[in-house]
């Protein structure tokens, strides 16, 4: 039986757990003896307040995208990919190694390459844990946290080895050929005579990420393995005795995810960076699991709260270049969100049930 | 290579496991009771902070210590608030524990002494100075035994000797006490605890409480013993480490001993690559070193080598049936 109706549980519980973080961001930034009304004006303006602004949003939201489909798609079938991070260094590295080695005509073609390769590395990168989830029972989220430690070391190794360009001192790799160099906003967007800025870093891939939502979408709820997917997820016992099998969906649910988090990659790899530098996945695999929360693992919601952080982390780049909050702030206000959408949900939803139980009460008593 | 030499990196071992140790059997002691801590690092790196500036303001490093041991627990009551009374996914809890460290310790420090997130360096009695154990100085020139007595067993800061102590106590607490027997059994079968009367709840937040003030004295050891201050991330992924320990050593106190170890002398190792080029002749990557630990888990949890079983009911909030 619902308790709730379903506007409540979808639209109303992260309302609250949002005002709920923010009104304790505020009160770190007023004890820190900054304004937070000055704070929230800044960041406004500073994300929102041009198509600059706007290019760093979409561009931040576009990373965010990727790794919270990737945790969603893993909260579906009940399991918490805390690896994102990892796969999407990793997908860095297959985007850099088809960008290096194969001379593409053209950037269309390249962007398929690159997300492909993405795909395939952050696959790789995922196959592992969820192997040893699946055959040998051991815990998926000690497993990826391992993995991403790897995955530093195995990028630190090959950035200072044989991926750096001779005489470079630099960990990083050479710059990608120019017809690997795919489009920013202000080019596709002019050929529709939009003006957009040209130094923003927002790029096609954009639009990529948005049809990852379409994609998962469809997958979740319109296929018969979205549906096998999401039996496993309510239930293990009952998707066994339905002759789902377990391993096929953990294997087939986390190699979606690694995919879509490596895919990450065609935008701050290919598209921003246009060579593959340590640490250019700068903790947007993490975000993935606040985003993947927020947005309540559907691709929509993940959609909305991926320019939700895309905002906040523009608008806080902006609070660290004119007042005295550090860009850590951000951080701050990640791990509430998390906490709050998360891990205390129940502190929300429990006396919101009740709330709704004793309305639903009094219109049966006044029928 | 000489003793000395082999002496020098044992005792850099010890003083490198000391947090990993302390975090681990703060792990052990959560986990037990069934509330799994991927938070560690976040407690650590609080402690870190909070026991630095203390230590600073006031000049004492034990102060600092306690203040270490506050901020710790106070994040420990929230994963406690979160994985016992609303019963929310603890693993979830870990991770948001560890981003508000992560971020706090820093937005907090810059705004305290405006030094780009980190403390001032601490210096004389904000610090936790070696002891100098009984004849040291006077054992010192018998071959062998003196010098081993003298650079490994004498020279440490208080904590590290806390530390190992803790190990026994740890022991001790877990298999031949009352409460120690509750909280494994509260980690394998919460209902069958509440059953014979003993509050599940109670016995879970005792656990959880235990492992905050544990990651504070690791935190508090890393600012103020190991290192002369805070500074950002500090805790560099020990509290990671020290949950691969806990694998390792498949949820057991002396085994998490002899883990914490390896795992020391692992760190001790990538520091330095000299040692290892002159034993082996040949250079080892720094980086396979740093990961080793990781590896050596992964391959554990693979279960070639022993399974590593976690206690039964990990995870599992537990809901009291009517």
């Amino acid at each position: 039986m619902d308790i709730m109706p379903k506007w409540a549980d979808v639209v109303l519980i992260p309302l609250i757990s949002l005002i709920l973080a923010a009104i304790l961001s505020a009160l770190v930034i007023l004890a820190i003896g900054e304004s937070p009304t000055n704070a929230l004006k800044l960041m406004i303006d500073g994300a929102l307040g041009s198509t600059y602004g706007w290019g760093y949003t979409l561009y931040y939201a576009t990373n965010f995208i990727f790794t919270g489909l990737a945790v969603s798609i893993a909260f579906h079938a009940r399991m918490f990919n805390i690896g994102g991070e990892g796969q999407a260094m990793i997908g860095g590295l297959g985007v850099a190694v088809v960008c290096l080695f194969i001379p593409w005509p053209h950037w269309s073609l390249a962007l398929i390459g690159g997300a492909v390769a993405a795909g395939l590395f952050g696959a790789a990168w995922a196959a592992i844990p969820a192997y040893l989830q699946a055959k040998r029972g051991s815990h998926i989220v000690i497993t990826t946290i391992m993995f991403n430690f790897i995955a530093a070391a195995l990028l630190n190794y090959l950035l200072i080895g044989v991926l750096k360009p001779k005489g470079s001192m630099e960990p990083a790799t050479g710059k990608f050929p120019e017809a690997t160099h795919l489009p920013n906003m202000h080019e596709v967007l002019g050929t529709f005579g939009i003006e957009f800025s040209k130094a923003a870093p927002a790029n096609i891939s954009f639009f990529v990420a948005v049809a990852a939502c379409v994609a998962v979408w469809a997958l979740i709820w319109k296929t018969k393995l979205g549906y096998e997917i999401r039996a496993f997820g309510h239930s293990e016992s009952a998707a066994k005795y339905a002759g789902i099998s377990p391993t096929k969906i953990i294997m087939v649910s986390m190699l979606i995810s690694g995919a879509l988090a490596g895919m990450m990659a065609i935008n701050n790899v290919q598209g921003e960076a246009e060579r593959l530098v340590l640490n250019a996945v700068e903790g947007a695999g993490f975000i993935g699991i606040a985003v993947a929360l927020m947005g309540r693992s559907h691709p929509f919601g993940v959609f909305l709260a991926a320019i939700l952080f895309g905002f906040l982390y523009q608008g806080g780049a902006e609070l660290a270049l004119w007042t005295k909050i550090p860009r850590e702030m951000i951080v701050v206000i990640q791990a509430l969100v998390i906490l709050f959408t998360g891990a205390l949900d129940n502190m929300v939803r429990m006396p919101l049930e009740r709330m709704f139980l004793a309305a639903k009460r009094r219109k049966k008593e006044a029928v | 290579m000489d003793l000395l030499t082999l002496l020098q990196m044992l005792d850099s071992t010890m003083r490198l496991a000391t947090p990993l140790l302390l975090a681990c059997l703060a792990g052990l002691y959560s986990e037990r009771a069934g509330i799994f801590d991927i938070g560690l690092e976040g407690k650590m790196l609080a402690a870190a902070f909070l026991s630095a500036a203390v230590a600073y303001s006031t000049g004492s490093a034990w102060l600092g210590l306690l203040a270490g041991i506050g901020a710790s627990l106070a994040l420990s009551g929230i994963h406690g608030l979160a994985s016992i009374t609303f019963r929310g996914n603890q693993l979830i809890s870990g991770v948001a524990i560890n981003f508000l460290a992560a971020g706090l310790t820093v937005v907090v420090a810059q705004s305290w002494f405006g030094q780009g997130g980190r403390t001032p360096q601490l210096a004389g009695a904000a610090r936790f100075e070696p002891i100098t154990l009984p004849f040291a100085e006077a054992l010192r020139d018998i071959p062998v035994l003196g010098p081993i007595y003298y650079e490994l067993i004498s020279g440490h800061t208080a904590l590290v000797y806390i530390a190992l102590l803790l190990v026994p106590v740890t022991w001790w607490v877990l298999y031949a006490t009352r409460f120690g027997l509750r909280m494994r059994a509260v980690g394998e079968n919460p209902a069958a605890v509440d059953t014979a009367g003993v509050s599940v709840i109670g016995l879970r937040y005792a656990a959880v409480l235990i492992c905050g003030v544990l990651c504070g004295i690791a935190g508090a050891y890393l600012a103020t013993a190991l290192q002369a201050g805070f500074v950002k991330d500090m805790s560099a992924g020990r509290g990671f480490i020290a949950l691969a320990a806990l694998i390792f050593a498949k949820w057991r106190p002396w085994a998490v001993l002899y883990a914490c170890l390896l795992f020391g002398f692992l760190q001790a190792l990538a520091l330095r690559p000299d040692v290892i080029e002159g034993v082996l002749g040949f250079k080892v990557n720094g980086q396979l070193l740093d990961v080793l630990p990781y590896i050596l888990t992964v391959i554990i949890l693979a279960g070639f080598v022993g399974k590593a079983i976690p206690p039964r009911a990990g995870g599992e909030p537990y809901v009291k049936e009517r």
